[in-house]
């Protein structure tokens, strides 16, 4: 269970893993994450899904290596089994043909975006997509995403691609009737400023949040977001909700309650791994 | 299962009623405070036989009557005084599969020891201690004790999915097992056990106990276990039934926190219980960053609530370093839910009640993070309808506590994942299933017992919904051949 059939890096630190689990591939829908576990003193952590294949039992995850998990995760091989997956965990995409449908992926979410874009394309909707990225060289799928969408665009954050931020939308909002627009990027602030740009349009905007999660089945409430002043689980109430109706300040802050021992797990983790290596190797000479 | 006492065997009656129990050792307060190690350390062979002893092995005994799974407890006792070890084993684990977790979790006080004749005049048998000697014997001595060598009936045919791998579950799996049937268990977190190893905590629960009594299901009843399922998500109700189980059982539990609904509670450092306990029990987030999950606990602790849960909570905030922990609760110490052992215990080890107490308000800092909260005094009014004295706010008593976290622990409602996904199984306005004494649901083949049917009790009243299903559903399964 969950062997590792195809492992590829799109980008610096981004990483493309297509594992095999039957029982999620045949159940996963756009919108949808699973919950990993690296070992058994592992943490839990969510990640969107990027993509399944039923019949070869195929689910696809894309992801940056930035802490510990993520980067054991990413140092697996080809061949080799994730020690717990949980899943399809969370609320599937509202999809339906809504008319225009304008796609914003941003960073690894560029992944679970194209899946959900892909839905979209295909229950009827012209698909605008925007993907973005804090430079060029961190761009992913963009040909998967050309492949998909009525029109693509590119948006990095120091412009050294595409346009430069997001402004740019406030023209195709203006140019185009747009019916729906989908947010996903794990950086907050992001899809706040999305969020913020499609406001005066009155169009209504969902976004996937990334709060911190543990069991990700509604069980701790540590993924509590606020959306239209009532609490919600991103969990089982999400991850999807209306963007403009989150209370933005308070997830932000929520993200960043462990932001210090995460930072001390993944430094110890590489340098007493490091230390291991060294140690091992003196040992063998 | 129950095995008779022998008929014309007379029991020698001890000459002068024993009214003192022996105790029991636990670590001293202000050792325990700083380790995450079992608390109560349990009899030594000698205290057992001696506590054994005082039983007067009633003619009618009421011990029984008050054990949710009818453990035939005058025999093990019996057996025990007489040093008959493999017998006491036999005789627990012909009726519990769980014993060393009920000996160490069950409200004895209040069920089997409650009804002792002894307790009338002195101190009852403490029969929890007794059964927890016995397990944790059986357990370390598989061979003299051969609670693994049962032989089990010719395979039935039939399969039966058990939702959830909680005391409901896994009692219901072991009883079904042993009746023949094929068993499945579904577990949607990484690890089996449900409660007994997400919420109760090592310091009462060791979780290898918990793992031991798991791997007996497996290892020698021919369970299988399926972990990381969340059903509801991964398959539904009607998909197991059609993938060929005669019978489903949902043991699902009440796993959503209930919140204070206050303005403020979403600040940093506030946990619901579920949360502070699933890092600490689960992942073990006292070992960080040994394990990857770490837990915040600040210097000055609140914990709104006076259930086990609560005190669960107060206990590791303890064990983690605060400095201060309070127990805010807003009725009195007479009204409050916990076990008194466990009051107790709280209160040896530092745990501050602050009753009669209500928070209205979190206040946060410029940072989010909880740095105080708004409370109101409280006095007991009329009686309501639970039968305890309902607290009324006092005008004009609001006061302000710092503190640095706050965790309520007012319970948990039922987690709405499957009754979402089942539209024809009838669910109460609380969220509960419904189902009768015998945990038939509304919904054809499915059962469902524990917390998600009577909302958040406890480990023994779930194992006896477990088994009541059990019987029942192992009666439908052998009538419909």
């Amino acid at each position: 269970m969950n062997r590792i059939l195809v492992k590829k890096e799109l980008a610096p630190k981004i990483k493309l893993i297509e594992f095999e689990n039957r029982d999620i591939a045949s159940k996963a829908k756009p919108g949808q994450f699973v919950v990993i576990q690296m070992g058994e003193k592992g943490e839990r952590f969510p990640l969107t899904i990027s993509g399944i294949d039923p019949g070869k039992g195929m689910v696809r995850v894309i992801f940056n290596e930035v802490g510990k998990s993520s980067k054991r995760l990413g140092a697996l091989a080809e061949g080799e089994e994730i020690g717990n997956v949980a899943g399809p965990l969370g609320n599937p995409a509202e999809i339906e043909k809504f008319g225009t449908v304008l796609c914003f992926g941003g960073g690894v979410m560029t992944g679970p975006m194209a899946y959900e874009a892909a839905a979209f394309k295909k229950a009827g909707n012209r698909v605008i997509t925007v993907i973005g990225a804090r430079n060029k060289e961190l761009l992913i799928l963009k040909d998967e995403m050309n492949a998909l969408s009525d029109k693509l665009y590119v948006s990095t954050d120091d412009g050294s691609e595409g346009y430069k931020g997001l402004d740019f939308l406030r023209d195709i909002l203006e140019g185009e009737k747009v019916d729906r627009v989908i947010g996903m990027s794990v950086a907050t602030a992001t899809l706040r400023t999305l969020c913020e740009l499609t406001r005066p349009y009155g169009v209504k905007t969902i976004v996937s949040l990334t709060p911190i999660m543990l069991d990700g089945t509604g069980m701790c409430g540590v993924c509590r977001v606020v959306v239209g002043g009532q609490t919600k689980f991103a969990c089982v109430d999400g991850p999807e909700f209306d963007g403009h109706l989150v209370d933005w300040d308070l997830l932000e802050s929520r993200k960043r309650v462990y932001s210090h021992e995460e930072r001390v797990s993944t430094l110890l983790d590489e340098q007493v791994g490091k230390d291991c290596a060294s140690r091992f190797q003196q040992t063998r000479k | 299962m129950c095995i008779p006492l022998p008929a014309n065997k007379k029991v020698a009656m001890p000459e002068k009623l024993k009214l003192n129990s022996i105790p029991m050792n636990k670590q001293p307060p202000e050792v325990r405070r700083r380790n995450p190690y079992e608390v109560a350390q349990g009899y030594t062979y000698e205290q057992a036989v001696e506590e054994a002893k005082r039983c007067i092995q009633c003619k009618k005994p009421a011990c029984i009557q008050g054990c949710p799974v009818d453990i035939d407890i005058p025999s093990f006792v019996k057996a025990l005084a007489e040093g008959d070890l493999p017998q006491a084993a036999k005789i627990i684990y012909g009726t519990n599969t769980l014993p060393a977790i009920c000996g160490r979790v069950c409200p004895q006080e209040t069920q089997c020891q409650e009804n002792c004749t002894l307790g009338k005049k002195g101190d009852p048998v403490f029969i929890g201690r007794l059964e927890r000697f016995v397990a944790d014997w059986a357990r370390e001595n598989p061979e003299e004790s051969g609670i693994f060598k049962i032989a089990l009936p010719k395979p039935t045919g039939k399969k039966v999915a058990i939702i959830g791998s909680g005391p409901a579950g896994l009692t219901c799996a072991s009883d079904l097992a042993k009746a023949g049937h094929k068993v499945v268990i579904y577990e949607a977190l990484h690890l089996a056990g449900g409660v007994a190893v997400y919420g109760i905590p090592e310091f009462r629960l060791p979780k290898k106990i918990v793992q031991a009594e798991i791997d007996y299901l497996v290892n020698v009843l021919g369970v299988e276990l399926k972990r990381n399922q969340v059903v509801g998500r991964s398959a539904t109700l009607d998909e197991l039934l059609a993938d060929g189980y005669h019978s489903i059982f949902l043991g699902i539990g009440a796993g959503a926190p209930m919140f204070l609904n206050i303005p403020g509670e979403n600040s940093n450092m506030v946990y619901s219980a579920n949360e502070f306990l699933v890092r600490l029990n689960l992942m073990k987030a006292y070992l960080f960053p040994a394990y990857d999950t770490p837990v915040k606990v600040g210097k000055r602790v609140a914990v709104v609530g006076a259930g086990n849960v609560a005190m669960d909570a107060a206990r590791w905030a303890v064990r983690m370093g605060a400095d201060e922990v309070y127990i805010v609760y807003r009725r009195t110490e007479a009204e409050m839910p916990a076990r008194i052992e466990e009051v107790e215990n709280a209160r040896e080890e530092g745990v501050i009640f602050k009753v009669l107490t209500l928070p209205v308000r979190v206040i946060p800092s410029a940072h989010g993070s909880v740095e105080a909260i708004e409370c109101v005094q409280m006095e007991l009014g009329e009686p309501d309808e639970s039968g305890r004295r309902r607290p009324i706010v006092k005008p004009g008593s609001e006061f302000c506590m710092e503190i640095d976290t706050l965790i309520p622990a007012l319970g948990t409602q039922p987690n709405p994942l499957v009754p979402r996904q089942t539209p024809d199984l009838k669910t109460t306005s609380r969220g509960t299933v419904v189902a009768d004494e015998k945990g038939k649901t509304t919904k054809e083949k499915v059962w469902a017992g524990g917390d998600i049917v009577t909302g958040a009790a406890t480990v023994i009243s779930a194992m006896g919904a477990g088994r009541r299903a059990a019987t029942d559903i192992d009666a439908r399964l052998k009538n419909h051949s």
